[in-house]
């Protein structure tokens, strides 16, 4: 019968986006960290050699000095733009996720929904924070509603990738054994989908940290985002570059979550 | 008297039609298939083999006709009925052992471990029930799925070209392993496979298919005794029945594209 064309092969998506951190020797190590150490310090001594004024280009050293003095100050903005990156992401991926597994049971309905989709993934939701903000105030709802707007399409689009993976072999031997439309579903789709459902999850989530940030940078006193326009706007730049630092972390820590989950649960791929 | 005993008829198929659109797949096709017998079916690509096997195992309905297993028709998958598939077609998120519940997990049924562990045993499968697909080689996993196809102890096993994707070695050792199962459990086995050799080597029959639309063009008996050795398989019966299917078989080719200019 028909060969499945795409498994095995869209499922590497999570595997290609990690090749960074797959497979690294002890060499590749010291010339990571050298190399680090370079870039680093070669910038602090640069900036210290022109003597660039911190309020341009503030050196790395004070960058950290300024994290360590004024971090019990940037703490309480960070617990905000977690709950909210939290709370925005389990919605919309939650959403995202039901929304990918019914919607590929009928692919006429698919194919109705396909580019409002589309357009949901592709409009910056950012643009509709001002209006959230002017419908629900100044609180959380707009931002948590923004990062699920973000969230939702991009876990919904990629996990139905994955749902569309239909091996008819697969398919056909849970039926020989007289499995139910449900326990095909959990048994084979679902298994079959985590590849994919992992790679919108990750996605989702790096572009649900975008929306918050800049979410929290459009009105309201809370966030890194806000951080951010009020530190620019006292000329603090280290502070500033402290919680662009904050926010790469947060980035990477994302991304290695996410890695380590496909490489538990989806090394059966290679 | 090794020979598959005529307990009468395991599986018949009654005037199959399977249409696709208006392509006939299948158009009145009928063939008897005795119980306990090992029965092969070859044909060109495309010829309805695989349309057969799954009409067979009740996976894919027919158009017209019908398949009767004991007597009665065949119109949803049968717990009495294994089917073992093209590749080994093992779901690579489920380690071996895993891969082999399956089945019980789906019929919410408890697995009979000794008979798993004998066949296990049976396949050299055994110390590998953690092994993950990927970490199999092509004939390893075709001898877990022809395992999990025989843990339900299954009256009948229907393989669709389980050992086309192998070399030729593996797969010789493999259509001894299958012989020594049918020696071993008796169980009528319908065998589809693009090898006249694997062919002559397993069946009590084969069965020639025609193509477009799929009918039976001829049915031959090899009646050597088994285990089939070397000797048997390099004798000139062997060798005749051989021509004769090639030429049955490269006739309708020849014959097709004559019609198609
Ligand atoms: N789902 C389907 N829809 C349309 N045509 C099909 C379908 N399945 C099989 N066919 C056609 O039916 C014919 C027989 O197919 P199949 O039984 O797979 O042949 P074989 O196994 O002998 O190679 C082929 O020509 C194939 O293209
Ligand atoms: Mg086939």
């Amino acid at each position: 019968m028909s060969e499945d064309v795409v498994g095995g092969k869209v499922g590497k998506g999570l595997q290609s986006l990690s090749t960074f951190g797959a497979g690294t020797s002890r060499l590749e190590v010291l010339a990571i960290i050298a190399t680090a150490v370079i870039v680093i310090g070669g910038l602090e001594l640069v900036l210290r050699w022109f003597e660039v004024p911190h309020y341009i280009l503030p050196p790395p050293s004070a960058i950290v000095a300024a994290l360590w003095t004024d971090f019990p100050l940037i703490l309480p903005h960070l617990g905000y733009t977690l709950v909210v990156l939290l709370s925005g992401f389990a919605i919309g991926a939650g959403i995202g996720l039901i929304l990918a597994a019914v919607i590929t049971q009928f692919p006429f309905a698919e194919k109705i929904i396909a580019p409002y989709i589309l357009i949901l993934v592709t409009t910056p939701m950012l643009a509709l924070v001002p209006l959230l903000i002017l419908w629900f105030g100044f609180g959380y709802e707009p931002r948590i509603i923004a990062v699920a707007l973000a969230t939702g399409p991009m876990v919904m689009i990629n996990s139905a990738t994955g749902f569309r993976r239909v091996d008819a072999n697969k398919i056909a031997l849970a039926r020989s054994y007289g499995a139910s439309t449900l326990q095909i579903f959990w048994k084979v789709r679902a298994p079959m989908a985590l590849p994919m459902i992992l790679v919108g999850l990750m996605i989702g989530a790096i572009f649900g940290l975008l929306t918050a940030v800049g979410a929290e940078m459009v009105g309201g006193g809370f966030g890194l985002g806000n951080r951010l326009t009020t530190y620019s706007s006292m000329i603090r730049m280290p502070q500033f570059f402290g919680v662009v630092l904050i926010l790469s972390l947060l980035g990477i820590l994302i991304y290695v979550i996410f890695f380590l989950i496909g490489k538990k649960w989806t090394s059966w791929e290679t | 008297m090794t020979q598959g005993d005529a307990g009468g008829t395991k599986l018949a198929v009654k005037a199959a039609t399977k249409r696709y659109g208006d392509f006939h797949a299948l158009k009145d096709c009928s063939l008897d298939i005795g119980a306990n017998s090992v029965v092969s079916i070859v044909g060109p690509s495309g010829c309805g083999k695989t349309t057969l096997l799954w009409a067979m195992s009740g996976l894919n309905p027919l158009t017209s006709g019908e398949v009767l297993l004991d007597g009665t028709p065949i119109d949803r998958p049968r717990p009495e009925v294994g089917l073992v598939f093209q590749e080994a077609n093992l779901l690579p998120w489920r380690n071996l052992m895993d891969n082999i519940l399956f089945p019980f997990e789906i019929k919410r049924q408890q697995p009979d471990r000794a008979w798993i562990d004998h066949l296990l045993d049976r396949v050299s499968l055994k110390g590998f029930e953690k092994s993950f697909p990927n970490e199999l080689s092509g004939g390893m996993q075709q001898r877990g799925s022809i395992v999990r196809a025989l843990s339900l102890q299954p009256s009948v096993l229907l393989m669709d070209e389980p050992f086309g994707a192998l070399d030729a070695f593996t797969r010789e050792e493999m259509n001894q392993l299958v012989e020594e199962i049918w020696l071993e459990t008796k169980t009528t086995i319908v065998f589809i496979t693009h090898s006249i050799e694997e062919a002559l080597f397993l069946s009590d029959q084969v069965v020639v298919l025609t193509p477009r639309p799929g009918r039976v063009l001829n049915v031959y008996d090899v009646p050597f005794e088994r285990p089939r050795t070397m000797e048997i398989m390099a004798s000139k019966e062997v060798f005749d029945l051989t021509n004769q299917i090639k030429a049955d078989i490269y006739g309708q080719q020849i014959a097709g594209r004559a019609a198609a200019e």
